[in-house]
């Protein structure tokens, strides 16, 4: 699977903000057909590491091509062809219904598209993220993790409508999955790993180390702005490198019948027993 | 098909609800168009000279045709000269300043923002009243010549200024903060009131007969050649705004997330400050300040038929221009043979509708 050429490519990326880097020294390939995910404590820079490969932020040093072409080079309407990003939180200004907002995602990119297959598209990416019954409802109304999908849906809508002009595309989820319960997340990240089996690089943002080590190809850590280690999933953690990044004793084991790799936090019980 | 396909009863009542949604689109755009009309035939008929709408018909229809003998005489030079040039300065005034809101209220991401609120109109009425003043006093020979070409140019400048100053103020790191906005807003609508205070202050008698047209708002100036400077400015706006809906729908979503659908933001944003200036600053000078229409439009139209900018846009701009005639009518009538100056009529509208507005916020109707 790492075989093939990366979609994109990120060298050596920095970011500074008030004298602090935030990012710095940052490589990383998304490659088609691959889920990495991006792992790391709270301040670790991991939105500011996603805002640079979505282009939201444009960084220092080395830099991010997409293809053949430096990311900054491309136009914005012929990058959300390519790319389609989902943020940790998007409010709304004005009473928008579900079905408006999840059509954002193919107004723009969609514009050559016929309307029945516009319709299409966005039916097709509600019934997928399972919002379709709530299609009416205005999107203020709804709870934290109604949004996310709602949210989730439009990002779909955009992937699909880009489809047909882009082959090689990109997913960025930035905590998808922070407000929706077990069976929702496990839903979006199963979705996650179906459109990366269509040939898309996905990356996602995750905080539930077990869901990141069942769900990457490719695992990324990031600590103080820097990447310490990235790799599949199964070389890349060990017990030391998990005390030293996210300062909680934990012992990495495998379960019993698929032989994957789970975590469990030790601090709390060592703290009884002593 | 790749992705999962949806349930088909429920798509099909999606499509149901799409296929509704946009009927009730269509029938608003249609009705307030045929309400816009009639209240333009009946507001030329009315006026210190009553004339019946068929007849204002009749002479309307025979100047379209060029039918001489029905163009002699009192009516019709009342119609043609007056009455006309009048309502069509209304509409494409009370045009202009709603769809002025709508788009402010786009761009800031907030249903309260409006020309008249956040001092734009403040500043553009500022620079009236110095065009007014100075302009008379140190450029009486040259410039003043053309006092209806740097009037509008006057007014356009003081309101993209103060736009321009006003966006920068709120937006730090590419967010513009609300509440700074309309704090900012209210400093400036304050120093700009300053300021023309004091320009009425060192104003002789017929300038400050003038300042007080200006502060108060009429449409009792209108005349052709007046009309001749502000349709090409309001205008544009008209026919531009379609061009603005995609982008200040996705716009909605917050400006990140815009560019990442693919929406050239800073464009967006730039020709949308533009536009409000533009606009704000020729119906300023064509008819001063006139408050409030910016923010009951739009508001009423998003009660009706959503947020949607790309019908949002276009009924707006019908529901001003209905608005406008409507309280010019009302100004026109309520003390006649006097006139009431038309800022009084939509401040004594739009007011308590703002306050009836920031209750039903205070009721959780509208989550912002």
């Amino acid at each position: 699977m790492s075989e093939a050429a990366p979609v994109l490519s990120a060298r050596n990326l920095g970011f500074h903000a008030g004298g602090r880097a935030l990012v710095a020294e940052a490589s990383l390939d998304l490659r088609p057909g691959s889920t990495t995910i991006l792992i790391g404590p709270n301040g670790a820079g991991k939105s500011t590491l996603l805002k640079l490969l979505t282009g939201e932020l444009a960084g220092s040093g080395g830099g991010v091509r997409i293809g053949d072409e430096a990311l900054g080079a491309i136009p914005a309407w012929r990058l959300a062809c390519l790319r389609a990003v989902m943020a940790q939180h998007s409010r709304l200004a004005f009473p928008f219904s579900v079905y408006e907002v999840a059509r954002l995602g193919v107004d723009g990119v969609g514009r050559a598209l016929t309307r029945q297959r516009r319709e299409a598209i966005v039916a097709e990416a509600l019934a997928a993220a399972g919002v379709l019954d709530l299609a009416a409802r205005r999107y203020q109304t709804l709870s934290g993790g109604e949004q996310q999908r709602v949210q989730f849906a439009r990002v779909l809508c955009q992937l699909e409508a880009g489809r047909s002009v882009a082959e090689r595309q990109i997913l960025f989820l930035d905590e998808p999955i922070a407000s929706l319960d077990l069976c929702h997340q496990l839903a979006l990240l199963d979705m996650a790993r179906t459109i990366a089996a269509r040939g898309v690089a996905v990356l996602v943002v995750l905080h539930d180390l077990n869901l990141a080590v069942t769900y990457a190809d490719h695992l990324v850590v990031m600590d103080r702005g820097r990447i310490i280690a990235q790799g599949p999933p199964a070389e890349t953690l060990d017990d030391a490198l998990l005390r030293q990044v996210f300062r909680v004793g934990l012992s990495l084991s495998r379960a019993p019948a698929p032989g994957l790799p789970f975590l469990l936090p030790q601090q709390h019980r060592s703290r009884q027993a002593g | 098909m790749t992705l999962a396909a949806p349930v088909p009863a429920m798509a099909a009542s999606l499509s149901g609800l799409i296929a509704g949604r946009r009927r009730i689109g269509l029938y608003v755009l249609g009705g307030l168009a045929l309400a816009c009309l009639l209240l333009a035939v009946v507001a030329i008929g009315q006026g210190a000279i009553g004339i019946p709408p068929g007849r204002v018909t009749e002479i309307l229809w025979a100047r379209l045709t060029g039918d001489g003998a029905l163009l002699e005489g009192r009516d019709a030079l009342v119609v043609l000269n007056i009455r006309l040039p009048r309502v069509l300065l209304g509409l494409l005034v009370g045009a202009g300043l709603a769809v002025s809101g709508a788009l402010m209220q786009g761009l800031f991401r907030n249903p309260l923002a409006d020309p008249g609120l956040v001092g734009v109109s403040a500043g553009a009425g500022l620079a009236a009243a110095a065009t007014i003043v100075l302009g008379d006093r140190f450029l009486a020979g040259t410039l003043m010549k053309l006092p209806f070409a740097m009037l509008p140019f006057g007014a356009f400048c003081g309101g993209l200024i103060s736009t321009l100053v006003l966006y920068l103020i709120a937006t730090r790191d590419g967010r513009t903060s609300v509440a700074t906005m309309l704090l900012a807003g209210v400093a400036l609508g304050a120093l700009s009131g300053a300021l023309t205070g004091l320009l009425a202050f060192v104003s002789d008698d017929r300038q400050l007969r003038d300042l007080t047209f200006w502060s108060l708002g009429s449409l009792g100036g209108a005349s052709w050649s007046k009309l001749s400077i502000v349709a090409p400015i309001i205008l544009p706006l008209l026919l531009t705004m379609p061009l603005l809906a995609r982008g200040l729908n996705g716009l909605m979503l917050g400006e990140a997330e815009a560019y990442h659908l693919g929406i050239p933001v800073q464009r967006i944003k730039a020709l949308a400050i533009l536009l409000v200036a533009l606009a704000v600053g020729a119906s300023v000078a064509a008819a001063g300040l006139i408050g409030f229409v910016g923010i009951v439009v739009p508001h009423l139209i998003r009660l009706s038929v959503g947020p949607d900018h790309r019908l949002l846009l276009p009924l707006s701009a019908l529901g001003g221009a209905i608005l406008l005639v409507a309280a010019d009518i009302v100004a026109r009538l309520i003390v006649a043979p006097a006139e009431l100056p038309i800022g009084i009529v939509t401040a004594a509208i739009g007011a308590p509708f703002f306050l009836w507005l920031l209750l039903r916020r205070a009721g959780g109707a509208l989550d912002v």
